[in-house]
């Protein structure tokens, strides 16, 4: 063990490994917000089709989830980063107009955004599901339209109940940014293995990413924890009286 | 563009992507048996009275759960090697290779996700049956053995088998280790040949299918097995 290699300058950067580390957190936390943005938007709308009458949403919604579900997310990074743009010449041409890190960037966001929104349409489901069929029949019959339904009284239910399950989600969305590895992004565990490979200090680099790793889950947890205190509801699951 | 396509190439290389595909379904069955064996035994230390051990237990399931997995395949990469090194007092570390290292970083990091189901497992059946195992004289490894465990692995079977599912997509990450496993020989193919394109469309579609096919497999599973109440 030798800590002080953490004090020590990156040889052809600007800096100390510590703020390498610090620079690559900065990505991975950065991705996983915007990922998650993505997630919860299409993530929910896709939840919601598949609550609906419509067959052909529910369908839709279905096939969306198998099939995000059903292929290993390192492959989703390679159809983004290799495929698409090979299958269609307009985002080739862009591909080659803009910058690499853009383009990882943009690659990354959209890759775990539609994986994960699969996974919240999962659990967005689950939640309106497990709501009471008087709930929506309640809505309906206050002559509330089907959107105002799912807006004022099925939604705000269903999101605080799925909130432990979101948590895991968001946890494993944070986890999973480290795929982007795979396409160059230079997230927290890419520079990881930049030091270990540039310095040979593997147990200082690998010890370091784990320990943030752990900091952040428990951070995540902590947060997501405060959020479901904080809008609960009075006499439902863990409301006060 | 679709006209530069050459699937000809999937043809060409079966043998090589097969390979890796066997890879693939081997390291993901031994590590479901095995992860399975180690995650019901941690399941049981952390459900022990005796609190150090449980303390433990909970430590290691909360760690692994908690960093990537793709941390975890460099860390026991690296780890492996100097471990062997200490415990057989060799001059230096031996060469593994990730290949097999990748079979012990699986077995110890799935674990602590089959844990946690079968934790879930032993809690779903009633105390009443501990209580008639020990009432009939079984000890703790008996009525664990021949009453509690059978109960909750059938009634966790199917979660049981979906997590190995999710296993069976997570192997994948071991081809960044150069791996030649069903991802990893499909790069290789990929880069010599510049068939990039046709090679991971066709990787896609197949883990499509087989994931697709066994979840579906494992929901027919769930339905036969309910219990009815």
């Amino acid at each position: 063990m030798n800590l002080g290699i953490f004090l020590e300058q990156v040889p052809d950067g600007d800096g100390p490994w510590w703020l390498m580390l610090v620079q690559g957190l900065e990505w991975t936390l950065a991705v996983a917000a915007l990922a998650w943005i993505v997630a919860f938007v299409l993530g929910s709308a896709i939840g919601v089709a598949r609550t609906t009458d419509s067959r052909w949403l529910v369908r839709l919604g279905n096939a969306y989830v198998e099939l995000f579900r059903n292929v290993p997310l390192i492959v989703q990074f390679f159809v983004w980063f290799f495929v698409v743009p090979g299958l269609l010449p307009p985002v080739k041409r862009w591909v080659v107009s803009v910058d690499p890190i853009t383009y990882q960037l943009i690659t990354s966001v959209v890759c775990l955004g539609l994986f994960t929104a699969a996974r919240l349409a999962e659990q967005v489901r689950a939640g309106i599901q497990s709501l009471s069929a008087g709930q929506r029949s309640a809505g309906r019959a206050l002559g509330l339209t089907q959107l105002q339904t799912y807006r004022y009284v099925l939604l705000p239910m269903a999101y605080r109940i799925i909130i432990p399950p979101l948590t895991s989600e968001l946890m494993n969305l944070i986890k999973n940014t480290a795929v982007a590895y795979s396409i160059g992004l230079t997230e927290l565990f890419f520079r990881t293995r930049e030091m270990g490979e540039m310095t040979f200090r593997y147990f200082e680099a690998f010890g370091a990413a784990t320990a943030i790793y752990v900091a952040i889950a428990f951070a995540a947890n902590r947060a997501m924890a405060l959020v479901e205190r904080k809008v609960r509801v009075p006499g439902y699951i863990g409301g006060a009286k | 563009m679709i006209g530069d396509l050459d699937f000809e190439i999937v043809g060409r290389t079966l043998p090589f992507l097969l390979k890796g595909l066997e890879y693939t379904a081997q390291l993901t069955v031994i590590t479901a048996l095995c992860g399975t064996a180690f995650g019901t035994l941690l399941a049981m230390a952390r459900l022990s009275s005796f609190s150090p051990l449980a303390l433990a237990a909970a430590g290691y399931v909360n760690l692994m759960r908690s960093v990537p997995l793709l941390l975890v395949i460099f860390w026991f990469y690296f780890l492996v090697p100097v471990l062997l090194q200490s415990l057989t007092g060799a001059e230096r570390p031996p060469q593994i290779g990730a290949e097999r290292s990748a079979y012990f970083t699986f077995i110890m990091f799935e674990a602590a996700y089959f844990c946690e189901i079968m934790r879930a497992g032993i809690q779903s059946i009633s105390k009443g049956q501990a209580s008639a195992a020990s009432a009939l004289g079984l000890n703790y490894w008996q009525s664990m053995a021949l009453v509690i465990l059978p109960q909750a692995f059938r009634n966790m079977l199917p979660v049981l088998l979906s997590q190995t599912i999710i296993l069976f997509q997570d192997a994948s990450l071991v081809s960044l280790l150069n791996v030649t496993d069903f991802v990893g020989a499909a790069t290789k193919i990929a880069q010599r040949d510049s068939r990039v394109v046709e090679m991971y469309l066709f990787v896609a579609v197949v883990y499509f299918a087989m994931c697709y096919t066994l979840s579906y497999g494992v929901k027919r599973l769930q339905a036969k097995i309910a219990i009815v109440h």
